[in-house]
């Protein structure tokens, strides 16, 4: 079992485009980008929306913080940075909102974990913000 | 316009080498457009097209043909991962517009012995993404093609065994084949005691990391009719990226579902009707998803379908990779879509290993995965059949 604080942590370069992200998770908020034509979340953040292209824009809006697992893998072969922490989950996300988002999920049980768990958001200090980590819900 | 019937493969060569510690990328570059250029009984002054991909030193085409000394009126330097040569293929439709006449098509990498692979990275770094995907600790490719293989079991109860009947498909062809790099047969149960990389993937769902290339020469009908050799006549092609889709990813199927019917309807083939199918086998699960959205099966049914020999070539239901593909021969530049091409035509020519050799090969088909599977991944498609099909 993993928890958050094991994992490395580097921090996020942000952009014009993703910095309300970063500046809310900064304080353990999560917002999605929204689309102001279409009501479509948008994952990866962007300042349009790639599903109808309204000229309308977006807006930030906070979401829940809770998803199911829609996918994961126990990475035996950590890289880089990662080399000394196997095993370790990376996974896709799916959140209530809709946004399948790539992620980790730390303090579970490796030998139980499945697709359709349901998890629940956790941040973890990085650089100048946090990165969105899940844990069980 | 359409491509069919207006180019011809009339030059193949795979790079022997698996491990090239003395030689550089740029000389690998040269020796296999060398080889392909002899293979069709050309030479480099008959070039009036180039293409090249990510693996290409320097500027792509800019600083190669310098390099090669070449002359082209016609470049491209597409780049979508290893899927990038069987889209390049496709690309010398610019034959059929009469902008070309000699293509040549290169890839050579050394990632064994020359360290990691640097290209992939790069681009990734400014990716507008990059943000969301870089700190969760991805363990390089076998990471994502995991996440696809886990879900597809999930949703469709594909399972180890039968992925593993494609590494033991891949191994029986390989022993026939002197410079593979993994020559030795393996079973089932040798490939579900391999050790865990990336759940559910083991080491050997994974391809081999080799040094090498390989290059085609594609030439126009007039300049085939003028050539001693046997050529491969290109009936069809299609290609499509596949990204995240706002999110929304699925990650159990690929971009194959769009990039092979294009092929198949620009040939006017139907896939009952192929051959022999070099398919893109980065991973066994690869296999898999490519096989079902090619339409070999319904979708769901790729892990049943590959089971009791199906892939084993000549005589199981869809004879694949007869070269031992990326999972045992070789994978160069981490990229296998040129080695694809160059085993397809081995069999339209009759000339692959006489053992795998699928008796009366008319019609095979290419297909070529790039990036990862399900998402931000290039698919492309190629048609190929006999001189006379």
């Amino acid at each position: 079992m993993t928890t958050v604080a094991e994992l490395p942590a580097f921090g996020p370069d942000p952009t014009p485009e993703d910095a309300p992200f970063w500046e809310a998770a900064a304080e353990d908020r999560l917002v999605l980008p929204r689309c102001r034509g279409c009501a479509t979340f948008i994952w990866y953040p962007r300042s349009f929306c790639p599903q109808c292209h309204s000229p309308k824009g977006v807006e930030w809006v906070p979401a829940s913080g809770r998803g199911t697992v829609y996918s994961f893998t126990v990475s035996h072969r950590g890289m880089g940075p990662y080399s000394e922490h196997a095993p370790y989950v990376v996974a896709y996300v799916e959140l209530e909102e809709g946004p399948r988002v790539l992620t980790n999920i730390v303090g579970a049980d490796l030998d139980t974990l499945g697709i359709g768990d349901p998890v629940t958001i956790v941040f973890q200090p990085a650089g100048q913000s946090k990165v969105p980590r899940f844990g069980p819900a | 316009m359409t491509i069919r019937g207006k180019a011809f493969i009339a030059g193949a060569f795979e790079h022997p080498g698996r491990e090239l510690p003395d030689l550089s990328v740029s000389q690998i570059h040269a020796e296999v457009a060398a080889g392909a250029l002899a293979d069709a009984g050309l030479g480099f002054g008959d070039v009036d097209a180039y293409f090249c991909a990510g693996d290409a030193p320097g500027f792509g085409p800019l600083s190669m043909a310098e390099y090669l000394g070449l002359r082209c009126s016609y470049v491209d330097s597409t780049e979508t991962g290893g899927s990038s040569y069987v889209v390049h293929a496709g690309h010398a439709a610019a034959i059929a517009e009469g902008k070309c006449q000699v293509a040549l098509v290169t890839l050579a990498g050394k990632p064994r012995t020359g360290g990691a692979y640097p290209g992939a990275a790069g681009r990734m770094a400014n990716a507008p993404e990059s943000n969301f995907e870089r700190w969760q600790g991805m363990p390089g490719a076998v990471g994502g093609y995991a996440l696809a293989a886990q879900r597809h079991m999930y949703e469709f109860g594909t399972t180890s065994e039968q992925l593993a009947e494609i590494k033991v498909a891949a191994s029986l062809h390989a022993q026939h084949n002197p410079d593979a790099f993994l020559r030795k047969a393996v079973t089932v149960e040798e490939v579900l005691d391999s050790p865990m990389v990336s759940s559910p993937l083991r080491r050997m769902d994974c391809c081999v990391v080799t040094d090498g290339g390989g290059a085609v020469v594609l030439v126009s009908p007039e300049v085939a009719r003028d050539l001693p050799r046997r050529t491969a006549k290109v009936l069809g092609h299609g290609e499509a990226p596949k990204h995240t889709d706002n999110g929304r990813i699925d990650l159990t199927y690929s971009g194959a579902v769009w990039s092979g019917p294009r092929a198949l309807d620009e040939a006017g083939v139907a896939v009952g009707d192929v051959d022999y199918a070099s398919i893109y086998d980065s991973f066994t699960i690869t296999v898999v998803e490519t096989i079902e959205d090619l339409g070999f099966c319904a979708k769901g049914e790729g892990g049943r379908f590959v089971s009791d020999g199906a892939l084993v070539a000549p005589y199981g239901k869809l004879p694949f990779n007869t070269d031992g593909g990326g999972l045992c021969n070789n994978h160069p530049a981490n990229r296998g879509g040129m080695t694809k091409i160059i085993e397809a035509v081995r069999q339209l020519r009759g000339e692959a290993h006489p053992p795998v050799q699928v008796p009366d090969c008319e019609i095979a088909l290419v297909h070529g995965t790039g990036g990862s599977l399900g998402t931000r991944m290039g698919s492309a498609t190629l048609i190929l059949g006999r001189e006379d099909a």
